[in-house]
């Protein structure tokens, strides 16, 4: 008896203390929001307070000014199209390696996990060089190849690991049964993969869709611009004006914001499974 | 047979064919040429690229104090963000197996921060740091809060590592809330029977068994804190007095506001080799402390 109470007693405290700091995490988010809806001048006064009234003309300026529609647009494409030929060919790559075990796969193999250590600014310098002489500057198909290059490692590296655990008595049923190659990999292994795909979607999309440095090394026109890089376009112009600042940034998480809070349970088990596998 | 090593081939090319071409164009080839460039006087744009040997390095070593100054920074950022970030992340992922009814939620809004991109969070904190910690400050009367965050050398530092930690606390706690959850309840509940206190079990049951987590945490950890760049543009952009300038971003303005791209490429090559001996040493070293349950 002594023991259950005390340990109701104990979670109790644990839950309000967790709860307290569940809440301070929460103040960054609740400056953002409140302050987005001020006039600049209460803004500046009286940035704790809950806003007298809601500016919210500040989200249509802030829409007009960071081109929200277009930069969104850009985001998405780069993001969707992105994911969804990384997926195939590392997939597709990844199968290959696994079943046909020769050398020159083995080697390769090998390469793509070692180019995991490279971190991005070692490469970026001539990158820019590259993709400028293969005519990818400025242009979000040549932003899409630069993210195939990057993401190939780690989606590979992460299938690989998936493929070695299907196994190989139904691909051979299959094979029996008269299916090619290619019809064994769409129709059986593909499908089958289905776990590995949502973790690799999960993870990149995190990356590419947040990602600042790459697009603005690539991207010059103002059409073509990411959410991130109208975002920092925006504060370089109106350095300090928060009333136009503060409404573009919530514009610029909503759409990731959303995307989580739908997809929850699958990025919380993409990481998990990611994590494990990395 | 000739037709079936012509359609091995084919296989080959179809399946693995589009990774390759990709990882050479982008991967590959970029970083020969970033080696061929780091020994060059190249500007980026001239047509003559001169041959300079090892006079970039030598530079860097001897005549940058700004790229040591950087260094130094990304070092010391480095320690005290790895271990902030994977203290906070176990304890939270430690309370939050705890059978609270709050759980879930808490999970979410501890993860939160991280689905933004640092770029975003940087403009966000920025804001917080100049008008929000002043507003807490004159509720509170701390003056804590009314330090100059974001303009003094020290503050600055402590204000990155702020948010830094904020970010990423919470994707480590996912990775210790799965280790932590297969820790199997009959150990420790042996362990609680033969008497062990709490910081008993944590250190000698707990800890020894979640391991393979803890590789992968420090490694996440030192591989972002090593590697920042967003969050430190869109906080301090390196300033005052490029006291918080990272290494990344060092790198980056030697090339891409210098303009000296043989340079810049020489400090690219040396941030790969210390980032690879770091992190190779990190994950030989925490490997060799898992144990099999």
């Amino acid at each position: 008896m002594e023991t259950t109470k005390n340990y109701r007693f104990s979670t109790i405290v644990t839950e309000i203390i967790m709860v307290l700091i569940g809440l301070l995490f929460l103040v960054p988010f609740y400056f953002l929001f409140v302050n987005s809806v001020k006039t600049f001048g209460d803004l500046l006064t009286n940035s704790a307070a809950w806003p007298e009234v809601f500016q919210w003309g500040n989200y249509a300026n802030a829409w007009e000014k960071i081109k929200f529609p277009s930069a969104l647009m850009n985001s998405l494409v780069v993001t969707v199209v992105s994911n969804l030929l990384l997926v195939l060919i590392s997939s597709m790559a990844a199968y290959r390696m696994v079943r046909s075990d020769t050398r020159f796969n083995r080697i390769l193999f090998g390469m793509f996990i070692a180019a995991m250590v490279i971190p991005f600014q070692s490469i970026m310098i001539p990158l820019v060089t590259v993709t400028s002489n293969l005519g990818l500057i400025d242009s979000l198909g040549g932003l899409i190849i630069c993210y195939l290059g990057f993401g190939a490692p780690m989606s590979v590296f992460l299938f690989h690991g998936f493929v070695k655990s299907v196994p190989l008595e139904i691909e051979e049923a299959a094979r029996v049964d008269g299916s090619s190659v290619y019809g064994v990999f769409f129709r059986i292994v593909f499908p089958l993969m289905k776990p590995m795909y949502v973790t690799v979607i999960i993870l990149n999309t995190l990356w590419i869709w947040n990602d600042y440095l790459l697009p603005s090394l690539i991207l010059q026109s103002s059409n073509l611009r990411t959410i991130p890089i109208a975002t920092f376009a925006l504060f370089g112009q109106y350095t300090k004006q928060w009333d136009l600042a503060l409404p573009a940034l919530v514009l610029g998480i909503m759409p990731i914001i959303i995307f989580f809070l739908l997809m929850q349970k699958y990025i919380i088990q993409g990481i998990t499974a990611g994590s494990v596998k990395g | 047979m000739k037709h079936r090593k012509s359609s091995q081939l084919l296989q080959q090319l179809v399946f693995v064919g589009p990774s390759i071409v990709f990882f050479i164009l982008i991967i590959v080839v970029p970083f020969l040429l970033g080696m061929y460039y780091s020994f060059t006087d190249w500007n980026g744009v001239s047509e003559n690229i001169n041959w300079v040997g090892f006079d970039n390095f030598l530079h860097i070593f001897t005549n940058d104090p700004k790229f040591q100054t950087a260094f130094w920074f990304t070092v010391r950022f480095t320690v005290v963000g790895v271990v902030l970030t994977n203290i906070i992340g176990f304890f939270l992922a430690y309370f939050l197996t705890k059978p609270l009814k709050t759980r879930n939620i808490l999970r979410t809004i501890f993860f939160m921060p991280n689905v933004i991109g640092g770029l975003l969070l940087g403009f966000i904190w920025q804001f917080i740091f100049v008008k929000g910690f002043s507003a807490v400050g004159d509720v509170t009367g701390w003056s804590f809060f009314n330090l100059p965050w974001l303009g003094d050398e020290p503050t600055a530092f402590w204000g990155i590592v702020i948010v830094f930690v904020w970010q990423t606390a919470g994707y480590l706690m996912v990775i210790y809330i799965s280790s932590l959850t297969n820790v199997s309840p009959d150990l420790l509940e042996a362990a609680e029977i033969d008497g062990a206190s709490r910081w008993q079990v944590l250190r000698s049951i707990i800890l020894p068994l979640i391991m393979p987590g803890v590789t992968i945490c420090l490694f996440l950890a030192i591989s972002w804190s090593f590697k920042m760049f967003d969050l430190n543009l869109s906080l301090t952009k390196g300033g005052p007095f490029g006291s918080t300038e990272s290494v990344a971003l060092n790198i980056y303005n030697e090339a891409f506001v210098n303009n000296r791209y043989g340079i810049g490429t020489a400090k690219a090559l040396i941030f790969f080799v210390i980032v690879a001996i770091i992190t190779m040493i990190q994950v030989r070293l925490t490997k060799s402390k898992e144990v099999e349950a």
